[in-house]
């Protein structure tokens, strides 16, 4: 029960910061000027631990779930925002010059060029994305209301130390397994594909 | 197949400190017949990659103008398919997709992917189509990226060292395949090449080019029978002429890079007689 309700948050709170993080991504990647003005704000906010927003989110959504929603985005926004903002920014300028030759426009170059050359990037956003906004829930549930994080602290209030554990070995297991099963598998598919794969 | 005309292009880049703005070239004029095969060779620097540049539509001239056809130019175009000394190729498509990214703009996806197999297979890769950029050699992928600007069937195609990067027996074999495309398909071919000898090997006129001021210092006419003998009188000559004009700019470009202590018997002396030594200027 509250597992289903953590991975909810963590799914949907995670799809979203992948999404938003990839729109500022692309962005400010594509744009100098909106590099010029939000890219250091991005910075600066990357720097802050986003369950420092979750007594201001609180206050704002009124203590429902949104604002532990809010404290998840955040978690993992700025990860993906800025790697795919230098996925792009490091395309091979020969790639952009050489479709250019082949009659590909603008809006044309950032689709069929610079998204797909910063995959490798965006995977690395998305495992980001993911670890923060993991950690990011797991401290607001600790806080907030439902999920793993509660009822670990509920385990602690009525001092049943074995299901503490238990719950804390579980929250790792999830974290272990969508890094190792999920985002290491496709990143392997990918990079392999690119030639990029390390020897490891 | 079309005819370029190159009318007093100009290129400057604008002040890249504070002592004004840098010309690279300026006046030049030239034309390019319609299946004709000219190359244009010179030292470094000497702008070569800038107009190729510009009559592929990637830069601009400061002044003067470039067509192709009747048609002047004002930006890149699949009319002009371009070859650059890195293959160029998309990482994360493979060598049939690749090929097809050039079509996809003009033909539908079955179309496309049968006019790619044609190219393919005239590059002699059909074996390599569902490869990856990261599985081919070095001239592999330089055959993809001809087979890639081909199959847009350009009116011109332009070439920059697109075998600079490349070994001796590969340089070699790509010299054969290009010749026979050229022969198959009957394009203009502007081809840029640091190799004195490649470009005998391969042209009608060869432009050869210097700096400081930076401009066309005269025009061969290549006037061998095809297949060309390196070993021939005729070749050696030509490229003795060639090799000797070209010491004299390379000498001035050394001159202004390394100062007032070079000294000109050092550039006749790497630069003047070893004729392989010419291959790699
Ligand atoms: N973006 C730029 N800004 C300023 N100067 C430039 C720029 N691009 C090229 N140049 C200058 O223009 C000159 C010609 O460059 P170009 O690359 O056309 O030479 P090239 O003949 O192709 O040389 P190489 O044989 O080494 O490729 C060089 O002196 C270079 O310094
Ligand atoms: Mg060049």
């Amino acid at each position: 029960m509250a597992l289903t309700e953590s991975l909810q948050r963590i799914v949907i709170g995670f799809s979203l910061a992948v999404i938003i993080g990839g729109i500022l991504g692309i962005l400010l990647g594509v744009s100098k000027i909106a590099d010029e003005t939000l890219g250091s704000l991005v910075i600066a906010l990357q720097s802050v631990p986003s369950i420092v927003w979750l007594p201001i989110a609180l206050i704002v959504f009124q203590g429902g779930a949104g604002a532990i929603y809010f404290v998840v985005i955040l978690g993992g926004t700025w990860a993906m925002t800025l790697n795919i903002r230098m996925g792009i920014k490091n395309v091979q300028p020969i790639l952009i010059r050489a479709a250019r030759t082949m009659g590909y426009n603008n809006t044309e170059l950032i689709w069929r060029v610079m998204l797909p050359a910063s995959i490798p990037s965006a995977l690395t956003g998305a495992r980001l994305a993911w670890a923060f906004g993991w950690r990011a829930l797991m401290a607001a549930e600790l806080i907030g209301r439902g999920g793993l994080g509660r009822t670990l602290m509920d385990a602690r209030d009525f001092f049943n130390m074995d299901l503490v554990v238990a719950i804390m070995i579980i929250i790792s297991i999830i974290g272990l397994i969508v890094e190792y099963f999920f985002f290491s598998k496709i990143e392997r598919k990918v990079l392999s594909r690119w030639g990029l794969a390390k020897a490891s | 197949m079309e005819r370029v005309v190159i009318e007093e292009v100009e290129k400057t880049f604008p002040n890249k400190e504070k002592d004004g703005s840098f010309t690279v070239f300026k006046d030049i004029s030239l034309t390019v017949d319609p299946g004709e095969f000219v190359s244009l060779l010179g030292p470094s620097g000497c702008g070569k990659s800038t107009l190729l540049n510009i009559v592929a539509g990637l830069d601009q001239s400061t002044a003067g103008e470039v067509k192709v056809g009747d048609k002047k130019i004002k930006g890149p175009g699949s009319d002009r398919g371009v070859v650059f000394q890195e293959a160029a190729l998309m990482p994360w498509l493979n060598v049939l997709e690749n090929v097809t990214f050039a079509l996809r703009k003009k033909m539908k996806k079955e179309e496309a992917k049968k006019h790619a197999e044609k190219y393919l297979k005239l590059v002699h890769l059909s074996k390599f189509m569902h490869s990856y950029p990261h599985e081919l050699s070095g001239g592999m992928k330089q055959r993809v990226s001809i087979a890639r600007a081909l199959s847009m069937d350009p009116a011109v195609l332009l070439m920059d060292e697109p075998f600079g990067a490349l070994d001796e027996q590969t340089r070699m074999m790509l010299h054969r395949e290009v010749q026979f495309i050229w022969q198959e398909t009957q394009k203009t071919i502007l081809f840029v090449t640091h190799n004195i000898r490649e470009s005998i090997l391969l042209s009608d006129r060869i432009v050869l080019m210097g700096t400081r001021p930076g401009g066309i210092r005269k025009i061969f006419t290549v006037d061998l029978p095809r297949p060309r003998k390196p070993s021939s009188p005729e070749f050696i000559k030509l490229e003795e002429e060639i090799m000797s004009i070209l010491a004299g700019e390379i000498e001035k470009v050394m001159k202004e890079e390394m100062g007032d202590d070079f000294n000109s018997k050092k550039a006749s002396l790497l630069y003047g007689t070893d004729r392989n030594m010419g291959n790699h200027i």
